[in-house]
C-alpha cells in the first residue's frame, strides 16, 4: 500500500462503492479500505452468527434458527430500489445489473384508521378502494389527470398551478382532497416521511409521485425491487467494478488517521504504512471529527415466521404507517421479505421496523409497526445516529458522505453520489450509454 | 464432448446451460492466462492483469447439451483477502492454480480449497491445475503430491500449461462433465413454476439477450 493513489475511499457502504466503481472506470486509481472483514459498512447483510454476535453478545441463538447460517443474509439498513429510479439507472448504466439478480417487492400497504390497505395507484384500483367516497375518488382521478398530464413548458397544463412556486398544500386544496386523500399521496406515494412538504414548493412532491407512478408501471405489483441474497450484494457488486478496473481492495484493515498537510489530505495511515493520496472519500464513521449529528433512527429487526396479516400472504412489502395515524410528526416503514429473496431459509420472513427518534424511548416508538407483525421469533433493536458532513471537502480534499437516512429506498445515495462525484471529479456525472469495458468477449 | 462448429443445426437451436466457473490462486499463478488460452486460444508473456471485463464465456457441447461457462476472474480482490461473498455465489464450478514451481502456491491452493468448502455451493465441482508444466525443468512439487492432495480431498487433478497449451482444454471438458446438471435444471424449473408468481418475480432490469449473442463456436 506504500503507494501513491488519485483516491483513498475508506468505509465500504453503497455511497463508496458506487464511487469507488465510477473513478477506478474513469482510469483514477484507487485504494478502497474498510476496518471491517466484510462489506457494506454499515449497510451489510449478516447471517444468524453474526447478527447475534453484534446485538446480543453472549446469547443462546434459538434452535431453530441454529445451523442456517448460510441461507440467511439479514439487512441492517431497510431499503428498496425504485423500479424508475436514479439507482436502477447507475446500476444499468455501470453493468453492475450483470451481478445481481433483482425480484420485485410483492406489495405496497399503508396503514389507515387501524387496518392495512393496498395503495390504490392505477384507475382500478382507485375506483375500487375502499379507503374513500364516491366523490373523493371523481377528485382523486381529476388530481391524477392534472398530475399524469402537467408538463412543466405546457402552460396550459397546468390549470392555474406553477409547481415550482406554489406549496404542495395548495394543489390539495384547488382539488378540494380530504385530509385522508393527501395522507395517502403525501406519504404513501410521495413517500414524505413528514408533513412539512405541504409548504415547500409542489414540484418536489409531484416529482416524487411521479417516481412512484413510473416505478410501478414498470413491472405491475409494486414500485419497489430488492437484490436476490440481501443488499449487501449492491455493495459488493460495485466493489467488483472497481477491482475489474484496476481499483484496489483491502478489508480488514486498520485505518488509524487521516494524513494532513499544510490543511489538506495527502494520505491514510495504517499501522506503520502511510498511502499516499490526493483525495480521501469517507463514511461518517472514518472521520468523526469532521461531521454533525443530525438526528436519530431507531430499527427493529424481525425475524418471523409468517407473512405480514392482511397482505394476500405477500412474500415481501412495504408498509407505511403514516404518522397522523398514530399521533407522530415522523412515520413509521415495515419492509419486510422472505426466502423467495434468499435472504432467510424457507418459513422464515424478516422485517424491518424502524421510524425516526421523537422521544427518549425510542424502541417504543415502534409498536405501532411491531402490533402489525404478530408472533415473532426473535427481533433485534438499535438506534443509530445519522450524520452530516460540517464541509462540502473542496478545502480539504476529505469527502463524507451522508449516514443512511430514513427513507425507503436508495434516491437520497444517488444524490449524494452526484454530488460527491461533483465535489470530487469538478463535472457533472453524466450517464449516457454504458461505461466503458475492456476485452470481454 | 466435442468441438462444434457453426453448422451443428441441432445444436444451435438448443438452449445453452449456464455455469459459473470462479477462478482462484495466488497472484502469478497464471489464473487469467489459463482463461485466455482456453477462451481465445491465445497467451501473452507478462501478461497485464485482466482490466474491464466482468466476466468472460466459452460454451462447450457436451453429449447433447450446450454448456455455457461464464468464467469470473477475481479481479485482484483475492490479493488482500477481501473477495466479496457474491464471489462464490452459485458458483458450480472453480479451478484453483498453482504454480507447479512455486510450492508456497499449493499451500495457498488447498486454503482456496477449504475456502470453497466453507463458503460455497456443497455441490460445488473443483479442479485442482498445476500451472507451468512448461518450465518443468524448476519443478518444485511433485506431481504425486499435489495429485495425492487432489484424490484425498475429491478434486479433479491436472498439470497443465497455459504457454503450450498442454491439458487446458481437458480441465474444462473434465469439469463440464462433472457438473450435476439434473440439479440445475431442477432448480431452475422449480424457482420459475412456483404457483401465483410470474417468473417468480424476477425482473430483467436490462434486455440482455443482446449480451447473449456471442459467437456460437465452442473451444472444447
Amino acid at each position: 500500500m506504500d503507494e501513491e493513489y488519485d483516491v483513498i475511499v475508506l468505509g465500504t457502504g453503497l455511497t463508496e462503492c458506487i464511487l469507488s466503481g465510477l473513478l477506478s472506470v474513469e482510469g483514477k486509481k484507487v485504494l478502497h479500505m474498510d476496518r471491517n472483514e466484510y462489506y457494506g459498512g454499515e449497510g451489510a447483510s449478516l447471517n444468524i452468527t453474526q447478527l447475534y454476535q453484534k446485538f446480543k453478545p453472549g446469547q443462546e441463538i434459538p434452535e431453530k434458527l441454529k445451523g442456517h447460517d448460510r441461507e440467511f443474509n439479514v439487512d441492517l439498513i431497510p431499503k428498496f430500489a425504485m423500479a424508475s429510479g436514479e439507482f436502477v439507472k447507475i446500476l444499468i448504466y455501470t453493468d453492475v445489473t450483470r451481478y445481481t439478480e433483482f425480484k420485485q417487492i410483492a406489495g405496497s400497504y399503508f396503514y389507515y384508521k387501524g387496518d392495512i390497505a393496498k395503495v390504490p395507484v392505477t384507475e382500478k384500483e382507485v375506483v375500487l378502494t375502499s379507503l374513500i367516497g364516491m366523490a373523493e375518488k371523481l377528485r382523486l382521478k381529476s388530481f391524477f389527470e392534472f398530475i399524469q398530464n402537467y408538463d412543466e413548458n405546457k402552460p396550459e397544463t397546468h390549470q392555474g398551478l406553477d409547481l415550482n412556486t406554489v406549496t404542495m398544500k395548495a394543489v390539495y386544496e384547488k382539488f378540494e382532497l380530504e385530509p385522508a386523500t393527501m395522507e395517502f399521496l403525501g406519504h404513501a406515494l410521495a413517500l414524505q416521511l413528514d408533513n412539512s412538504y405541504l409548504d415547500r414548493p409542489a414540484m418536489e412532491t409531484y416529482n416524487k409521485i411521479m417516481l412512484y407512478m413510473l416505478s410501478m408501471s414498470k413491472y405491475g405489483k409494486s414500485p419497489y425491487l430488492y437484490p436476490l441474497y440481501g443488499l449487501d450484494e449492491l455493495p459488493q457488486g460495485f466493489a467488483r467494478l472497481s477491482a475489474i478496473y484496476g481499483g484496489t481492495y483491502m478489508l480488514n484493515k486498520k485505518v488509524d488517521e487521516i494524513v494532513y498537510e499544510n490543511g489538506k489530505v495527502i494520505g491514510v495511515k495504517s499501522g506503520d504504512e502511510i498511502a499516499k493520496c490526493k483525495k480521501v472519500i469517507c463514511d461518517s464513521s472514518y472521520a468523526k471529527d469532521k461531521v454533525n449529528k443530525v438526528g436519530q433512527v431507531v430499527r427493529a429487526i424481525v425475524i418471523m415466521e409468517h407473512p405480514i396479516a392482511n397482505t394476500d400472504n405477500a412474500d415481501s412489502v412495504q408498509v407505511i404507517i403514516p404518522q397522523n395515524q398514530v399521533n407522530r410528526k415522523n412515520d413509521i416503514y415495515i419492509a419486510s421479505v422472505s426466502s423467495n429473496h434468499n435472504v432467510c431459509p424457507k418459513g422464515f420472513y424478516v422485517a424491518i421496523v424502524s421510524t425516526i427518534v421523537e422521544t427518549s424511548e425510542p424502541e417504543k416508538e415502534l409498536e405501532p409497526g411491531m402490533k402489525l407483525l404478530g408472533e415473532i421469533v426473535d427481533k433485534f433493536v438499535y438506534v443509530s445516529d445519522i450524520y452530516a458532513p460540517a464541509n462540502d471537502g473542496t478545502s480539504d480534499n476529505l469527502f463524507i458522505s451522508k449516514s443512511n437516512d430514513a427513507t425507503s429506498h436508495f434516491e437520497t445515495v444517488c444524490d449524494d453520489v452526484k454530488d460527491l462525484y461533483k465535489r470530487v471529479v469538478g463535472k457533472e456525472l453524466t450517464m449516457e450509454g454504458k461505461v466503458v469495458r475492456g476485452d470481454e468477449n | 464432448m466435442s468441438f462444434s462448429g457453426r453448422n451443428d443445426a441441432a445444436a444451435s437451436n438448443m438452449k445453452p446451460i449456464q455455469v459459473k466457473l470462479v477462478l482462484l490462486g495466488e497472484s502469478a499463478v497464471g489464473k487469467s492466462s489459463i482463461v485466455l488460452r482456453f477462451v481465445n486460444n491465445e497467451y501473452q508473456d507478462n501478461k497485464e492483469p485482466t482490466i474491464g471485463a466482468a466476466f468472460l464465456t466459452q460454451r462447450c457441447k457436451l453429449d447433447d447439451r450446450i454448456i455455457k461457462f461464464e468464467i469470473w476472474d477475481t479481479a485482484g480482490q483475492e490479493r488482500f483477502h477481501s473477495l466479496a461473498p457474491m464471489y462464490y455465489r452459485n458458483a458450480q464450478a472453480a479451478v484453483i492454480v498453482y504454480d507447479i514451481t512455486k510450492p508456497a502456491s499449493l499451500e495457498k491452493a488447498k486454503t482456496w480449497v477449504k475456502e470453497l468448502q466453507r463458503q460455497a455451493n456443497p455441490n460445488i465441482v473443483i479442479a485442482l491445475v498445476g500451472n507451468k508444466i512448461d518450465l518443468a525443468n524448476n519443478r518444485a512439487v511433485p506431481y504425486e503430491e499435489a495429485e495425492a492432495y487432489a484424490n484425498e480431498n475429491e478434486l479433479l487433478f491436472f498439470e497443465a500449461s497455459a504457454k503450450t497449451g498442454t491439458n487446458i482444454i481437458e480441465v474444462f471438458t473434465e469439469l463440464a462433465k462433472k457438473i450435476p446438471y439434473e440439479q440445475i435444471l431442477a432448480n431452475n424449473k422449480n424457482l420459475n413454476s412456483r404457483p401465483g408468481q410470474n417468473e417468480n418475480g424476477r425482473v430483467n432490469l436490462v434486455d440482455q439477450d443482446n449480451n447473449n449473442q456471442e459467437n456460437g463456436q465452442c473451444n472444447c
